[in-house]
């Protein structure tokens, strides 16, 4: 069976594999940043607590994701949970990095206007420091993404959802006619949705950055 | 401080305001106590460091005072929110501190939308205050500063800073940073809006010659603020209180003495004059009776045309159009006499023509009416200086002071 064959029987199956995969990319990706710029805000005006966030996400992001999910299974069980959680955790770094360096980018002249003319601090960072940080932080969340879309093919491992099930069962059959056909259309799968998802974020700095900020 | 409409300026009295901050073993501001009347215009100068800023950011609390009080119309603002407090005191930085990510609207906006103002009221408000501060509102309101030179930017700078109409305005070094033709032209629209407004203004600059032309009055502050003078213009330059404040003044307080006084206030001499249309004949006769060497010629509409001399005539064979050098500078009534003196000195005649405001002949200044009626000014001024002296022996150091220079 050549490989458009193989797309052509099992393209339904592998739709829902994708659709997966992007789906709890997507969902961790919130999760992350919603989490990650939480964590930046908290720490970005303390030194130590600058140093302690990225040195706690980066130690995070050296654990082989192999062990990460490995090291789940027996506290959360099999399947979603430790995917969602191992992704989730992988995904920060990226974006607590660059929130933080987003938010300490602000000019000081900008907050002491913003001070100055009467917003509290609720409205300097809702209104004038995150807008400003957007656009590297951004940056962040479409690392974050493109790498989340690697990682979450070994969630196939832990009986998680997405396209690495294509790429697991192709290993766990080699020598069989469709093994390297199951392998390639994960692999393929896994970096068209990157593509995809890199675009989406395209469209997305083009309509969230302000005019008066974009490069 | 009572929310008016068109709210002209309210007090501001500090009362012993100091800042230490911790670990530091002097104070970065010690003890400075000012009164600040309703509409006035009261420039800060001094060194850098010398905490002029401090001071000016704990009149908003952006820098809470250790000690002292501050007082707006009377209200002891030391203890109130210091959010609710900057909505009601206009703020303008020097790098003008505009949001690159909202337009030139929105920041304008952001101090009314704050406090509650309606969509409709807001919007009206832009449009006037771009107008107000010279700038077409139809072109600039949709802009995003980082489309706007720096002279637009400080101008909107200071329409948000005027935004919600507070009565007072603080202006931390506002015109730094701009080439000094911008900053020329920000000065006089600031002079111009405060004689519309009437706000109570405090206003930092380092700038010895900004504070001279803005400054109802000026207080000269030493390391750590202590005052050293505090003083109109004319009293700070001809009167320095010691040897600090001349030395920042700086050497030339008399010709910046000069910036402060406009043709318009002092005497001016006359010269004959003869117009185009008027015979040949006449303007001989008035050569000659005229006592002078030289007469004016005026066009059709009263402008100064030419200098006529005794001899032009003759060699222009009788005819005025042919005859005299044209004038080729002229002194608008509202130019500073040290303009005039400028003018006076490149004039190969040393003198120059007065004008009216539609360009009219009104007199003529040279280096003699210049000389004497810079002697009355800073005479005036010392006499003024002197009643204000309670000390007796000041006043006397001041007459002696005055009996020597008039020797």
């Amino acid at each position: 069976m050549s490989f458009w064959e193989y797309l052509g029987n099992r393209h339904q199956q592998l739709l829902t594999d994708a659709y997966q995969h992007a789906s709890v990319v997507f969902q961790c990706m919130v999760v992350a940043t919603v989490i990650g710029v939480l964590i930046g805000v908290v720490t970005y005006r303390s030194g130590w607590g600058v140093k302690l966030a990225t040195m706690a996400t980066s130690t995070l992001l050296t654990i082989p994701s192999l062990a990460m999910i490995g090291l789940l299974v027996p506290a959360v069980g099999l399947g979603v949970p430790p995917t969602v959680i191992a992704l989730t955790l992988y995904g920060l770094l990226p974006v607590v990095r660059n929130a933080i360096v987003g938010l300490r980018g602000v000019d000081p002249s900008l907050v002491d206007a913003a001070r100055g003319i009467g917003m509290s601090r609720v409205m300097r960072l809702v209104r004038v420091e995150l807008p400003l940080a957007w656009p590297p932080v951004l940056t962040g969340i479409r690392v974050s993404t493109q790498m989340l879309m690697g990682i979450a093919a070994i969630a196939a491992y832990a009986s998680g959802p997405g396209l690495g099930n294509e790429i697991f069962r192709g290993i766990a059959s080699l020598g069989s006619r469709n093994a390297l056909n199951q392998v390639l259309a994960g692999t393929l799968g896994i970096i068209v949705l990157a593509l995809l998802f890199d675009g989406a974020y395209v469209l997305i700095g083009r309509l969230t950055i302000p005019r008066g900020i974009r490069a | 401080m009572p929310e008016r409409s068109g709210a002209s300026g309210a007090s501001i009295e500090l009362e012993n305001l100091a800042k230490r901050y911790p670990g530091t073993p002097r104070p970065a501001v010690d003890n400075v106590t000012m009164e600040i009347k309703a509409g006035e215009l009261v420039v800060l100068v001094g060194p850098s460091g010398c905490g002029k800023s401090t001071t000016l950011k704990m009149i908003n609390r952006l820098i809470e005072p250790t000690g002292g009080r501050i007082r707006i119309n009377g209200e002891d603002v030391t203890g109130i929110d210091p959010v609710t407090l900057r909505r009601k005191v206009g703020y303008a930085i020097q790098s003008a501190g505009l949001f690159p990510h909202m337009t030139v609207a929105q920041n304008i906006a952001l101090v009314p939308k704050m406090i509650g103002w309606g969509k409709g009221r807001i919007k009206d408000r832009v449009e006037e205050l771009l107008d107000l501060v010279g700038l077409d509102p139809g072109e600039f309101h949709g802009r995003y500063p980082r489309g706007l030179s720096g002279g637009q930017q400080r101008r909107v700078g200071l329409a948000r800073a005027l935004a919600a109409d507070p009565p007072v305005l603080l202006m931390d070094e506002p015109f730094g940073a701009v080439d000094p033709i911008t900053r020329d032209h920000l000065q006089d629209e600031l002079i111009r809006l405060q004689h519309e407004l009437h706000k109570t203004i405090v206003f930092v600059t380092q700038d010895v010659d900004e504070a001279i032309k803005l400054g109802d009055r000026i207080a000269v502050l030493r390391e750590r603020s202590p005052i050293a003078q505090f003083d109109t213009p004319e009293a700070i330059l001809t009167n320095p209180a010691d040897d600090y404040v001349s030395g920042f003044v700086g050497a030339g307080a008399a010709l910046k003495r000069l910036n402060l006084t406009r043709v318009r206030d002092v005497k001016i001499t006359d010269c004959p004059t003869v117009t185009v249309d008027d015979p040949v004949q006449e303007i001989f006769n008035k050569l000659r009776g005229s006592g002078t060497n030289e007469i004016l010629l005026l066009d059709r509409h009263g402008r100064p045309y030419k200098w006529l001399r005794r001899g032009d005539m003759m060699r222009a064979k009788g005819s005025p159009a042919r005859a005299g050098t044209l004038v080729s500078d002229t002194l608008s009534r509202d130019a500073t006499l040290r303009d005039a003196l400028e003018a006076v000195l490149t004039d190969t005649a040393g003198r120059v023509a007065v004008t009216g405001r539609r360009g009219e002949y009104t007199g003529v200044v040279d280096m003699e009416t210049l000389m004497s009626s810079v002697q009355d000014l800073l005479e005036a001024d010392r006499l003024e200086v002197m009643e204000h002296q309670h000390a007796p022996e000041e006043i006397r150091a001041a007459q002696t002071h005055a009996e020597q220079e008039g020797a």
